[in-house]
Order: C-alpha cells, then sequence, then structure tokens
C-alpha cells in the first residue's frame, strides 16, 4: 500500500488523521488555511467584545463577558497549537494574519453600535460558530478534533448568555426593545454569511469534503442554522429580519431569501466597516506587548545565569 | 546501587485509539527514551491497548501540587456564570 493509499484507507474507515502520519501536501495546506482562519477569528473576535467591557450594562454582564473574552483568548491557543502540529510556527502565523494573506471570520468587520449587538453577537455569532464547530468534531485530523471538542463544551454558555441579555432587552423597555431589533436585523445577515459562499462558489469545499476536513457542506450548515433560529426569534417576540421565510413543508426546512453576495466578497476583500481597524489594532497591540515577551525572555535567561552561577 | 537506581523513572503515555487523547497509563525505569518506548510497548500494551506511546522522564514534569489546590483553583470557584446552566432560558429554547 502506497503512503497516499494508507491515508485514504484511514480517511474512508473514519480514522483521524495524527502529526506524525503521512498526509498529502495539499491536505496540510488546506488544514493550516482553515484552522489558523479559526484561531485568527477567535483571536480578532476579542475587539469588538473586549471595547464593550467596560460599557457593560451591570457588573454581572462585564464579569460575564470578561469570561467570554477569556475563552476567545484560549480557544486561539488551542487552535494555533493545532495548527503548529502541522509544522508552521505561530510567528507565521500572526505574520500572514498582519499582512492579510490569511483571512479571519468576516463577521467581525461588521461595527458594533450598541449594547444590543454584543447580546447579538454571543446569541448569534457564537450560534452560528457553534453550529459549524459541533460538525467540526468530526474532523478528520485529530488535534483539530480534539480542539473542537474542548471548545464545543466550554463555549456552550455564549450562546445562552448572549441569549439572555438580549431576553432582557427585548423583554424590556420599547426603547430596549428596538434596540434589540435593530441589532438583530443587522446581526442576522453577516451571521449567515459565516457559513462562507454556496458550494457551488466555495474554492476549498469539495477537496475539504473528501478529506473530510469538513464534514457538512456551508449551504447544510447554514440551512440549520436558519431552521433553529426561527423559534429563538418567536420567543423574543422580534420580527424575523427575513420577509420571505417560508416554511417548506416537502423539505422540511425553511426558504429563505438569498444573501447579499456582493457584500460577503466585498467585506472579505478587506471593504467592510472595521477591516483596517481591527487589523491595525492588532498589529498595535502586538507591538506594543513586544517588551513583555521580551522581558520574559531576559527573565529566563536571568534565571539560568543564577542558577549555573550557584552551581559553580 | 540497585538497577532500578541506576535507572531512570520514565512515565507512560499511551492513545488507545486514533483520534483520542494520550492517556497517562503508568511508569517504568529505563536507560533512555528508546529504551523507555520498547518497555512501554512491552508492559502496557501486550493487548493491543494503543496505537501510540509517549515516554516522559518523570523529573521532567512539572506538576501542580494537590496540598495547594485551594488556592491554586480558588479564582474559578466564584464564577458559576462560565457554566452553561447558569443562564435559565425559556423552555421552548432552552436546547441551546
Amino acid at each position: 500500500m502506497t503512503p497516499e493509499e494508507n491515508f485514504m484507507r484511514k480517511i474512508e474507515a473514519e480514522e483521524k488523521i495524527e502529526p506524525k502520519d503521512w498526509m498529502p501536501d495539499t491536505y496540510r495546506k488546506n488544514l493550516i488555511r482553515q484552522i489558523s482562519q479559526h484561531a485568527h477569528s477567535e483571536v480578532i473576535g476579542m475587539q469588538p467584545e473586549g471595547n464593550y467591557i467596560t460599557r457593560a450594562p451591570s457588573l454581572r454582564r462585564k464579569a460575564v463577558l470578561i469570561s467570554k473574552v477569556q475563552d476567545e483568548a484560549g480557544h486561539g491557543l488551542y487552535l494555533y497549537s493545532a495548527a503548529e502540529t502541522l509544522g508552521i510556527s505561530r510567528s507565521e502565523m500572526i505574520e500572514a494574519l498582519q499582512t492579510g494573506k490569511a483571512k479571519y471570520s468576516s463577521i467581525f468587520n461588521y461595527p458594533v453600535l450598541t449594547w444590543a449587538d454584543i447580546a447579538a453577537i454571543g446569541w448569534l455569532v457564537d450560534g452560528a460558530a457553534i453550529v459549524n464547530q459541533v460538525s467540526l468534531q468530526r474532523t478528520s485530523y485529530g488535534p483539530y478534533s480534539r480542539g473542537m471538542i474542548r471548545i464545543c463544551k466550554e463555549e456552550s454558555f455564549h450562546q445562552r448568555q448572549g441569549y439572555e441579555a438580549m431576553l432582557a432587552l427585548a423583554k424590556g423597555s420599547p426603547e430596549q426593545k428596538a434596540m434589540a431589533q435593530d441589532a438583530l436585523n443587522r446581526f442576522y445577515w453577516p451571521a449567515l454569511m459565516m457559513f462562507g459562499p454556496h458550494d457551488s462558489e466555495s474554492a476549498h469545499s469539495q477537496k475539504s469534503m473528501e478529506w473530510k476536513i469538513k464534514r457538512e457542506t456551508n449551504d447544510d450548515l447554514r440551512q440549520k442554522f436558519i431552521d433553529q433560529t426561527v423559534p429563538q426569534i418567536e420567543v423574543l417576540g422580534l420580527e424575523h429580519p427575513d420577509k420571505a421565510l417560508k416554511w417548506n413543508e416537502e423539505r422540511g426546512h425553511y426558504d429563505s431569501s438569498d444573501l447579499n453576495w456582493d457584500e460577503f466578497w466585498s467585506v472579505i476583500n478587506g471593504n467592510g466597516h472595521c477591516n483596517r481597524q481591527r487589523l491595525e489594532h492588532h498589529i498595535a497591540a502586538h507591538d506594543e506587548g513586544e517588551w513583555v515577551r521580551d522581558a520574559i525572555t531576559a527573565y529566563n535567561e536571568k534565571k539560568r545565569a543564577k542558577k549555573a552561577q550557584n552551581a559553580a | 546501587m540497585s538497577v532500578t537506581e541506576k535507572l531512570e523513572l520514565f512515565e507512560v503515555f499511551v492513545r488507545s485509539k486514533r483520534g483520542l487523547d494520550h492517556k497517562h497509563v503508568g511508569s517504568l525505569h529505563a536507560e533512555d527514551h528508546e529504551q523507555a518506548l520498547e518497555y512501554a510497548r512491552d508492559c502496557y500494551t501486550r493487548r493491543s491497548e494503543g496505537v501510540s506511546i509517549w515516554v516522559v522522564k518523570s523529573a521532567d514534569i512539572c506538576a501542580s501540587q494537590e496540598d495547594d489546590a485551594d488556592c491554586f483553583y480558588d479564582p474559578s470557584d466564584d464564577k458559576p456564570y462560565r457554566h452553561a446552566t447558569y443562564y435559565v432560558l425559556p423552555d421552548p429554547v432552552n436546547n441551546m
């Protein structure tokens, strides 16, 4: 059996591929692209929420938001580490992010205008991410799969806290309810775009499905999210942003409006409201943190020198 | 000095199936990493318990102290909101 046949045998038998196994070069590259993009999304995603820590409406909401942002940092770390098992370094990945070579989820290029947006992000953005991540728990690459399992377990509170905050607004004063409706109207569509282009337009989908990096198609995952969100909007007592939404008895799913794909591609290609701001902030934070990284190395060297001196 | 005193102690981790984490299964004495790996195979995977083994020098493991557990983990104890069950949602959407 050639290494390639053995690799495909494992994939077909639903066995995981582990770091030291032989794998096709394009499988490795595809994974590095997907996992690093996923990691960058966790890290960039901290920016809009981090901005609201000082503006959370109560101490309780503030503590919850801090916990969520902490989780996102941790999830970025799990994912960077999983990508590192494929032979790429952390600094190469960060460089690719900062030069725009690597992407992150476009959702974070939309501006966050009110506290209701933070609630909508927890509910819809984390909700969409969870639909995707639950599916990725069965991805064929072992370290990625294990990372996803850990992330899904930890993240179960993210969507619930967002929905709870949304519910408080939706059941609050008329102004609060209007804020909630406005946030839903603005974040619903970009949340649907998080699943990526239609399968027919997706450059990496087919090979990724064949290799079981991805387990369900973009359109199937998006449908799942559309369906699960309908009763959630009903319980909030808000209006559904999609006026064309209609239950299709035959398909057993909701039919819905097509998305604004021009907007999708435009934001991916760097022209969203916040693309430049997000990257500038990441670069500034990284540069400003350099003295911390230097201090760590300097301290380690000092400790080592002291140890050597004591031993002598 | 007895043989075991001259040999180093290694900790053994076995992955029982592709896709699962390596789990600690025990320890053994060996001359070096290569020998530890062979001993681990003979000792811990006699009934096909694993598809992959890691051996790590016990001396290289830095562990937290269980006696200090209270203050070590204390910062997490008063944060129940890190758990999904903390959020009470209406029944129709409680499967979130």
